[in-house]
């Protein structure tokens, strides 16, 4: 028994630097060559750094696209969702305010065409992407507030379109909006 | 047909094709034969020799177990030392805090069990080093142990009388440097190239578009969700597990982290038949499984995918399914799937929150946990298949009346004690845990009210699932419980280790006194365990012992929430 232990202290040891040296070590060594160069994919604008690519961030001005409801509220060093349940009185009320608040401002809009994912939250709370039906029912009221046309607006939404292979159809937000400022010039 | 639904067919069937090839290569290196990955036996070599071990000393099935639990001591023990200590360790960049004593119990048994319960966020609550040098060091060797304690079941099935079942350490060394190493070098690679980070430095401080200061926080992530996944582990490196989008950013790491945790338990499923030359066995144990798995799975993916009646009545559009606690870019199809597959193997990470489940797959997700026996933890798994095999056989026997046999071995009265005790264990442990709970919640509801985010049915839901994801060693939880507490802490922390040791020792021992015995050669009056018949036997025991025992429970909780919702 003795002998086990001072055995399998000494394996444990060995497997460490394999493990947790050795291991980490090449992994690190080949994200040098990925992009971000396993810093994170930064994204820039006018020189400053306003993001990463695959961390959603808030946009709840009616001059941007809005980004989806977050129970971390976009904090991206406290990533959570927000874990109610489905019959859940308290939580369906704040589902069905986001609906109605949606609605207001976004006169024009039924219901029926707001998609789920505007008025629920995400599981990380950091969910960088809404589906393309959700970036164009807020086409109307960006297009209003930057006094663009609609169309315009509309054509940037679907060339930001990154289509799923597999998964869903997709729309970054962060790029969707540095597009948009571009757009408007800004 | 619908895409999101090819895109799950995709990711399960490409895991099936490859886990065949892969039993068969697992087969080969535990048996010792050659194999294209030989160039590594002088590594291996190295390893014995910094461990002083003989690795071509056969052990009896005690021996196993002494060295099996001594080594686990070690992990222990270190594991504790780090966590207490970690806010004093280097490769802390952000100034996180030690933890807590009951924290760091319940978070080293945790990893210790290849369980992942996590009652702390990464991002916040561990370090660098705590992250490499404790978790992600456990998340490799729990996955190997599982894996030899696996081998030493195959190598008393043999045919013939043996005491002799094979070298633990060797078993247990060349799961790590001849599988779990190079496979969690292609995934960890895959998802450093599609965005995940493997860097040193803090957080990064931003100011975002609209001007709001953001801290991002980052690591050397890659390479430990790489072995999180593959290992069966599940402890993500971010609090959001595999939602968050730097841990799991497009659909393909999706894909490929899914694909991860499948592979080895379904491999090592194949490597069973492949080890003892009857491959008909290991299809009527896959078959057993895959039916099981799938009847957990449809129910979620519908559920899922049709989304939450309560918000359809609102008016809005759920064609993507029910979003509360889903990613756009994964959708619902993957996200149920994904949980489905993380219960029934006892992986336990998350790519949607499974406290906004619907209902009836919140039930499906207990119950891949209950039975803890559909492809199951990578080596444990099987483990916990054969204890039901075992009693299958018993139980066909008497319906027969003749002496039951299992590979040419009379089934006795000790071996069934064993498999019982281990078979009875699992609802033990849920159902005490939780009653005992729910007890203390009713008695002051007012003192517990940070206990459950939710109310009604689904509450009691969040403290059963709890429990039953501490059982199964899944880690995975109903997120919404506030299960950073002594009690929580340390009843948990009780029930994992319980529920992984003896459930290893358990079938160990069943082997080891098997193996022992007289061989009896088949003949006309055997039992044939590699039949259908013999399969649906197997799958009414797994459904008899391990779902119908929580059946009151479940209807108190993920059924009546159901009923109350549609």
């Amino acid at each position: 028994m003795k002998f086990q232990l001072f055995s399998a202290l000494r394996l444990t040891l060995a497997m460490m630097v394999l493990c947790c040296v050795l291991y980490p070590a090449l992994v690190w060594a080949a994200a040098q060559l990925a992009p971000g160069h396993g810093e994170g994919v930064q994204i820039a604008k006018n020189g400053r750094v306003v993001g990463f690519a695959n961390v959603g961030q808030k946009f709840d001005k009616p001059e941007y696209f809005n980004s989806r409801p977050s129970a971390a509220d976009y904090h991206a060093d406290a990533s959570s969702g927000s874990n109610k349940g489905p019959s859940n009185p308290e939580y369906l009320a704040v589902v069905k305010a986001r609906l109605d608040t949606f609605l207001l401002q976004n006169p024009g809009v039924k219901a029926a065409d707001v998609p789920a994912e505007l008025i629920t939250a995400s599981g990380s709370g950091l969910d960088p992407h809404l589906s393309p039906a959700g970036a164009l029912v807020q086409v109307p009221r960006v297009a209003r507030a930057r006094q663009l046309d609609a169309a315009r607006v509309e054509a940037l939404v679907r060339q930001q379109i990154e289509p799923g292979t597999l998964g869903p159809d997709h729309v970054n937000v962060l790029k969707l909006n540095l597009a948009l400022d571009a757009l408007a010039g800004r | 047909m619908n895409k999101e639904l090819l895109g799950i067919l995709v990711i399960f069937g490409s895991t099936v094709l490859l886990a065949l090839p892969l039993g068969r290569y697992l087969a080969t290196i535990y048996r010792g034969d050659k194999s294209w990955t030989d160039f590594l036996a002088p590594l291996e070599r190295l390893l014995f020799r910094a461990g002083g071990i003989d690795a071509n000393r056969s052990m009896t099935w005690q021996q196993h177990l002494v060295a099996l639990l001594t080594i686990n001591l070690a992990w222990f023990i270190w594991a504790m030392f780090v966590f207490c200590t970690q806010g004093l360790l280097p490769l802390n960049p952000d100034g996180n805090p030690s933890m807590t004593p009951d924290q760091a119990f319940n978070t080293a048994i945790s990893f210790l069990v290849n369980c992942n319960l996590q009652h702390y966020s990464g991002e916040s609550g561990a370090t660098y080093f705590s992250q490499l040098f404790a978790v992600t060091f456990l998340q490799f060797v729990t996955a190997a142990t599982g894996m030899a304690a696996c081998v030493v079941v195959f190598n008393a099935l043999k045919e013939g009388t043996t005491e002799k079942l094979g070298n633990f350490y060797a078993y247990f060394v060349k799961s790590i440097t001849r599988v779990l190493l190079p496979i969690a070098t292609v995934v960890a690679l895959v998802l450093v190239f599609q965005g995940t980070p493997m860097n040193w430095a803090g957080k990064a401080p931003i100011v975002t578009v609209q001007g709001d200061s953001v801290n991002v926080s980052r690591g050397p992530a890659a390479a430990m969700i790489a072995i999180k996944e593959l290992g069966t582990n599940g402890g993500g490196f971010f609090g959001a597990n595999s939602a968050h989008p730097l841990e799991n950013p497009t659909y393909l790491t999706n894909a490929v982290e899914n694909f991860a945790l499948v592979l080895i338990p379904l491999a090592m499923v194949f490597a069973f038949g492949y080890y003892l030359k009857r491959p008909k066995l290991s299809y009527m144990v896959f078959g057993v499984m895959t039916v099981g798995f799938l009847m957990l799975l449809a129910p979620t993916v519908y559920y899922e995918m049709h989304g939450n009646p309560a918000i359809a009545q609102m008016g809005a559009d759920q064609r993507l399914g029910a979003m509360e606690g889903k990613e756009v870019r994964l959708g619902a199809a993957a996200s149920a799937y994904w949980g489905i597959t993380n219960t029934v193997i006892s992986c336990g990470s998350v790519n949607s929150m499974h406290d906004s489940h619907m209902p009836i797959s919140g039930m499906a997700e207990l119950l891949g946990m209950m039975t803890n026996a559909f492809y199951g933890g990578v080596g444990v798994g099987f483990l916990n298949f054969f204890v039901f095999v075992i009693i299958a056989v018993f139980i066909s026997g008497l319906m027969v009346g003749r002496t039951p046999e299992f590979m040419g071995k009379k089934i006795e009265a000790r071996e069934m004690k064993i498999a019982i005790i281990v078979a009875l264990l699992h609802p033990l442990l849920i159902l005490t845990g939780t009653a005992l709970s729910a007890h203390l919640y009713a008695g002051n509801p007012t003192e517990y009210a940070g206990w459950l985010a939710n109310p009604g049915y689904h509450g009691f839901s969040e403290m059963l699932y709890e429990f039953t994801s501490s059982a199964a060693n899944n880690g995975s939880g109903f997120e919404g419980l506030g299960d950073n507490t002594p009690w929580w802490n340390i009843s948990t922390g009780i029930v994992m280790v319980l529920a992984r040791y003896l459930p290893i020792i358990g079938p160990v021992a069943i082997a080891g006194l098997l193996a022992r015995k007289k061989f009896i050669p088949e003949s006309a009056g055997t039992l044939r365990v590699d039949t259908a018949t013999f399969g649906v036997m197997v799958f009414f025991v797994i459904w008899i012992i391990a779902a119908l025992a929580f059946f009151p429970a479940l209807a108190l909780g993920p059924l009546a929430e159901h009923f109350t919702l549609y």
